[in-house]
């Protein structure tokens, strides 16, 4: 009798654990979430990792407004160009955060916007190439406060 | 409200890539996590004499007010368009040009 009231007691302790858990990341997309945005970009293309210069800071005081330069390595002609930059979040509510269609007339492969931040996270980067070939590159930020209100 | 603001070089040389720099007052609510209902623009076109050269889509990790520098080559004196779309399919526009030679 004592073996079954001690299985059942923590049971119920682990039960009560679980569902007193606390969910930090209640708004935060999943990860499979992130990755079909990623997949979504690159198709069945492989990810190259590099080649791009990415511009955050490792602190953002205000998780409403990070900025954010994203620079690809790209001489920008018709034969060799960055067609696409698309800035994905990995714990925000949702994945997406913009996306840039270039063209060889852009001339240079920079871009400067700002970003929302909802917590401390991870901020992929993917550069589609003219080539076919899909760059990324990555940057944790830490967020004081965050900027998912709106 | 949503005025757009841009900044262009009055002027630049054949072959110059100049840069421009957009703004435009927007509160870009999402409707995710707070009682405001969603509000957002879509995306920033930008036509230099007709033709495409730069489209910003925007998703909801965009921040209020978007912003944007990018850089274009430039040949010869151009006409800049830009057209921001609300997902309403509404739209705010501003134009200007940059003189070469």
């Amino acid at each position: 009798m004592t073996p079954h009231r001690r299985t059942f007691l923590t049971s119920a302790a682990s039960l009560v654990t679980l569902t007193l858990l606390p969910r930090p990341l209640a708004w935060a997309a999943l990860d499979d979430e992130v990755a079909a945005a990623i997949r979504a970009v690159a198709a069945d293309r492989e990810i190259v990792e590099g080649g791009i210069v990415l511009d955050l800071p490792r602190i953002a005081e205000n998780g409403a407004s990070v900025p954010i330069t994203v620079s690809v390595e790209s001489p920008m002609t018709a034969e060799e160009h960055v067609s696409a930059i698309h800035v994905v979040a990995t714990k925000n509510p949702s994945p997406g955060v913009v996306t840039f269609r270039l063209s060889p007339a852009n001339g240079r492969a920079e871009v400067s916007t700002r970003i929302r931040l909802a917590e401390e996270q991870e901020v992929v980067v993917l550069a589609e190439l003219s080539d076919g070939r899909v760059l990324r590159a990555s940057a944790q930020v830490a967020v004081s406060v965050g900027g998912c209100a709106t | 409200m949503s005025t757009p603001r841009i900044r262009l070089p009055r002027s630049a040389t054949s072959g110059e890539v100049i840069e421009i720099r957009t703004l435009i007052d927007h509160p870009m609510t999402t409707g995710i996590s707070s009682p405001a209902p969603r509000n957002m623009l879509e995306s920033l076109v930008v036509e230099m004499n007709g033709e495409v050269v730069f489209t910003q889509e925007f998703d909801n990790g965009t921040s209020e007010n978007p912003y944007v520098v990018f850089f274009v080559r430039v040949h010869e004196t151009s006409d800049f368009r830009f057209v921001w779309s609300h997902e309403d399919g509404s739209a705010f526009t501003a134009e200007g040009r940059v003189q070469v030679g």
